[in-house]
């Protein structure tokens, strides 16, 4: 074959890599995000759940109340309207050992507000601590262990499952067995076995080891959340493995790795990416059901599930603080429909039956 | 002695294990799909591989490009064995032999732009600089009569024939001297049949291309290949060149296939006599003794007893020209001139 | 000419989705007479099997959007039948057989069981009447030891077992007419001939109307005495299967024609091919849904869609029908070619 014969011109060929350029092709995620956006639930979803992060993300910056600033009072105070109590003075920094990053925020909010703060819109805790503030506190736990979560499903997850898939054969046997034996661990006991652990040495692992409840709580959701996706995964990628353009790539004499993460990983990633909407919400329910049995997140730090227990302890028959559970569980709810609405666009969008189609 | 053929295929066999029990368990049995195929293929001459679904005439494609591992026998390139390499060994192999795809649909990764696609193998080979890939890629495109300029675009932008000339442009950026099609036209319509039989028409003549075709349509291995082998159920029953096949089949099998394809004209249609087969084609797992068309065979009557059923009739030379090339072979106890 | 058994009048399918709706049949009218094999030809997205779905009330709905002048059945009204009345037709007086044996079989039944349920259902039989019947049937299409067969799985038979096996169920209540949709096209070729062969026995002793829906123009030319050509929704060209074959009268016949491999051909001559891709049924052209790919395309053709309309082959004198302003013009080349 004479390769030199199919030279064009030079000329030629920087006009011809301009008008190539120019003709660029719709990848298949321009064009789901393209459905997603025509699917309005959904993409009102994934701009509610962009607000939510954004939100908790610079939570140490709004000038909300210290979700820990006590004021004793006799009982919980109910909302008052922005428009009556719009905000008052008096704001003092005082939270729990606060990373780097959230110390320069709060430094940034004092500049810019000085100490001032909002008033109590959703209404005060029986402490006096502020609802709004609690909850959008509250919101980064969730985040963080959703965050942890998502993360330990794409790179163990994805990694193990497609491994496993292209493997094949024998290989693929014992990686499934390895994973049929960890799923057969309750894990509910597991987590309540480690952290009595972990509570009855608390001060030697902490000081040791650097390792508190909190640590334990993220390795064990790590380790339960990858598996139902490299299951996932591993089936997705044996249905691919068989494929000619798998096939192809071999014949042309690509490496396993390349087979792998060039074409079996972004093939599956619309699977995973579904996937993923349904895990969040189940893994920040589970953290909310651990910590109100007192197995998660500990004061003075703030998680939904904290509120949730703040709030049910309150709830007698005699005076109902209502404004203690809504608001929290609102805050909840609304996070975990958008998730699943943006779930179901995202599989709608994702679906190759409707590829091409606007 | 003169020089080895391009390619060389000796007694090569891919047998499947079969109800495998438990993990370590050993395989009850196994399926020969390919039991014992040879055939050469010259520099530049395309053979066309027919037969029926089972036949394992994609089989014996995969093994030779290594996506199947062989059982036995072997496949030389060149004079260099094939079978038993790793990926590493059959790496410099890869530039001289390639593979069309039978499913335009399937055979090409839905998430890569032409252009990656095009130029993967060139990356893997590290054959040109990556600005220089592009280039390549615009000019395969063209050489199969795509847009240029659509080097950008996704796999679902294209219909099914202009996928399989990706497909084949594909196969082509590596330069080979041997393409493997393996049914490359039988996923599409008609009309775009033609034009893909064109096209690879065309290229072969213009790269000096040698192709192993394989195919269910006789009428469109007729129009590509100068020698055409028949396979049924694993083995290969006739080898002849084009014209001789066509003309003077001689293995019953062979007759029977070709009187079956219908043809698009009415009047034959109507006065022409159609050797009906009895019954399916059997299981490659449980193959019949003796030859393995026998139980099907219109003529097995002609044959004084039961040679048939008894031993396996081996491909011999029936016809043709002195020259091994042009040779007609068939594997039939009926012919005389066969032990 | 005696009144045809089912007659279709400007028969036409749309598909609405969220995007745009879909034309898959557009204006569709053919007629099928007692004991004739009608061809239903055309390439994937032409139409050909929707047509089909449609007659008998099987085009799913939503998104499926079915319209028609009339679809008349001996002296019914299928349009406008309510769907028990179709469901009682269907099977019945009219019956289908798919392209994949493989999967309209239903796996967890035996053959037996589901060839009783459609005499059971239709002809309120009893179980063992209905057994004995379906034994004949078996029989009838070749399969060896039909008694035995009836408790078979259907796993357990080859691809050509279980269409002959379909094209038994088909029959078992004596259908007036046999829709075949692409039924060899799964098959070898060898057991494609079996089949082939089966049916055309078939309707010679039983006098069924057969439609034979393909994109195989050799399975038309040897078994239809009528061909309808589809492109892209619509019928493009109608006529007996020798003058089709013989002098097609549009310039896609004869291209599709034309683009079949032959056994006598030159095989070191190109192919002759129809450039260009099949329309986007999404986005089709105006005019003639042909024209962007065929060489006599002018600018009428591509101002209004010409429709399916009777032309006398000056040759044979005999009236023809097709959808090109040109026709005639192919015509008379025909006669010119055959004179010369």
């Amino acid at each position: 074959m004479e390769r030199s014969g199919w030279d064009l011109g030079r000329d030629d060929v920087e006009h011809l890599l301009h008008e190539a350029a120019a003709m660029r092709g719709e990848s298949l995620w321009q064009d789901a995000l393209r459905r997603l956006r025509r699917n309005r639930a959904a993409w009102s979803s994934l701009l509610f759940l962009a607000l939510v992060a954004a939100v908790s993300l610079f939570a140490p910056a709004l000038p909300l109340p210290s979700p820990v600033t006590l004021d004793l009072q006799l009982e919980p105070q109910p909302p008052v309207a922005p428009w009556s109590v719009w905000g008052s003075h008096g704001f003092e920094p005082d939270y729990w050992d606060l990373t780097a990053v959230d110390g320069l925020l709060v430094k940034a909010r004092l500049a810019v507000f000085g100490d001032w703060q909002t008033g109590h819109w959703l209404g005060t805790d029986g402490k006096g601590r502020d609802i709004l503030s609690r909850i959008v506190w509250g919101s980064r736990t969730s985040i963080l262990v959703a965050l942890a979560a998502t993360l330990c499903s794409l790179l163990i997850g994805v990694t193990y499952g497609a491994l496993s898939g292209l493997l094949g054969g024998r290989v693929d046997n014992l990686m499934m067995r390895v994973v049929d034996v960890l799923y057969s661990i309750p894990f509910i006991f597991l987590v309540i076995f480690l952290i009595t652990l972990v509570n009855e040495y608390r001060t030697e692992l902490e000081d040791r080891f650097g390792i508190d409840r909190e640590v334990v709580f993220f390795i064990v959701i790590g380790a339960v959340y990858w598996l139902t996706m490299a299951r996932v995964v591993r089936g997705q990628v044996l249905s691919l493995r068989n494929t000619e353009f798998v096939d192809a790539a071999r014949v042309i004499g690509a490496s396993t790795a390349r087979i792998l993460f060039v074409h079996l990983v972004p093939n599956v990633l619309s699977i995973v990416i579904v996937y993923l909407t349904l895990t969040i919400p189940a893994v920040m329910l589970f953290e909310a059901f651990l910590t109100f049995l007192g197995l998660g997140i500990e004061p003075p730090k703030v998680s939904w599930g904290l509120l949730a227990v703040d709030g049910s302890e309150m709830v007698n028959p005699v005076r109902i603080y209502w404004w203690l559970v809504v608001f929290p569980a609102a805050a909840m709810a609304s996070t975990l429909l958008a998730l699943n609405v943006l779930g179901d666009g995202l599989r709608d969008a994702l679906d190759p039956k409707l590829r091409g189609k606007d | 002695m003169s020089s080895p053929p391009l390619l060389r295929v000796r007694d090569l066999a891919v047998h499947f294990p079969v109800g495998r029990r438990g993990l370590l368990g050993r395989p009850a049995r196994h399926l020969k799909a390919v039991d014992g195929v040879s055939f050469d293929l010259e520099r530049g001459e395309s053979l066309g591989l027919v037969g029926e679904s089972g036949c394992g005439k994609s089989t014996t494609a995969r093994a030779i490009v290594g996506l199947q591992r062989a059982s036995a026998g072997s496949v030389q390139l060149d004079g260099v064995e094939l079978t038993g390499l790793d990926r590493r060994a059959w790496l410099p192999h890869r530039r001289r032999v390639q593979m069309i795809f039978q499913d335009p649909y399937a055979s090409l990764d839905p998430r890569q732009t032409v252009g990656s696609i095009l130029a993967e193998p060139l990356s893997i080979h590290g054959l040109a600089k990556p600005r220089r890939r592009k280039l390549e890629a615009m000019a395969l495109l063209e050489a199969v009569g795509l847009n240029p300029r659509h080097v950008a675009r996704y796999p679902h932008e294209f219909s099914g024939g202009q996928r399989q000339r990706i497909g084949i442009a594909r196969a082509l950026a590596l330069e080979p001297e041997l393409l493997i099609c393996d049914e490359p036209v039988s996923a599409l319509d008609v009309s775009i049949q033609a034009q893909i039989i064109n096209l690879l028409d065309e290229l072969r003549r213009r790269f000096g291309l040698a192709y192993l075709f394989i195919a269910h349509d006789l009428a469109v291995v007729r129009h590509l290949c100068e020698r055409v082998a028949v396979m049924y159920l694993g083995r290969v029953v006739e080898d002849a060149e084009r014209e001789r096949l066509f003309a003077s089949p001689r293995h019953p099998y062979t007759r029977a296939l070709l009187s079956a394809v219908p043809v698009a004209d009415p009047a034959r249609e109507r006065e022409r006599r159609r050797t009906l087969l009895r019954g399916d084609v059997p299981s490659p797992l449980d193959p019949p003794g003796g030859c393995p068309f026998h139980p099907r065979c219109p003529e097995r009557e002609a044959v004084e007893g039961d040679a048939c059923a008894v031993s396996v009739p081996s491909l011999g030379r029936v016809g043709g020209g002195d020259d091994a090339a042009c040779a007609h072979q068939s594997a039939c106890h009926l012919d005389p001139t066969l032990e | 000419m005696a009144t045809p058994m089912l007659s279709v009048r400007d028969l036409s399918v749309r598909f609405d989705t969220p995007h745009g709706s879909v034309r898959a049949v557009d204006g569709v009218s053919f007629e099928l007479h007692e004991g004739e094999t009608l061809g239903l030809v055309g390439e994937s997205g032409s139409g050909k099997s929707v047509t089909n779905l449609a007659l008998l009330g099987l085009v799913p709905s939503p998104p499926g959007v079915v319209e028609a002048r009339e679809v008349r059945f001996g002296e019914r009204d299928l349009a406008t039948l309510p769907p028990a009345e179709l469901r009682r037709i269907r099977g019945n007086e009219i019956a289908m057989i798919f392209q994949d044996p493989m999967t309209s079989l239903n796996p967890l039944l035996t053959v037996g069981r589901q060839l009783t349920e459609v005499l059971e259902e239709h002809r309120g039989l009893s179980r063992s009447e209905a057994r004995t019947l379906c034994a004949r049937g078996l029989g009838d299409v070749g399969i060896p030891e039909p008694e035995a067969r009836l408790d078979a799985w259907p796993h357990e038979l080859s691809g050509g077992m279980r269409q002959r096996v379909m094209i038994a169920m088909a029959l078992l209540c004596r259908p007036r007419v046999l829709i075949a949709d692409e039924p060899t096209t799964a098959l070898d070729v060898t057991i494609q001939a079996q089949i082939l062969e089966l049916l055309a026995d078939l309707q010679e002793r039983h006098g069924t109307a057969i439609v034979l829906i393909t994109h195989d123009l050799g399975v038309v030319a040897g078994m239809a005495d009528r061909v309808h050509v589809m492109y892209a929704g619509r019928l493009v060209e109608a006529a007996r299967t020798d003058d089709l074959f013989g002098r097609p009268l549009h310039p896609y016949t004869e291209g599709l024609l034309a683009s079949v491999p032959s056994f006598d051909g030159d095989p070191t001559q190109a192919l002759a091919s129809i450039p260009g891709q099949p329309p986007d049924l999404v986005d089709l052209p105006p005019g003639c849904a042909f024209a962007p790919r065929c060489p006599l395309a002018s600018d009428a053709c591509r101002a209004r869609t010409p429709l399916l309309e009777e032309v006398t082959d000056p040759r044979s004198s005999r009236r023809r029908r097709s959808a090109c302003l040109d026709a005639l013009a192919l015509a008379e080349r025909h006669a010119g070619e055959a004179s010369r």
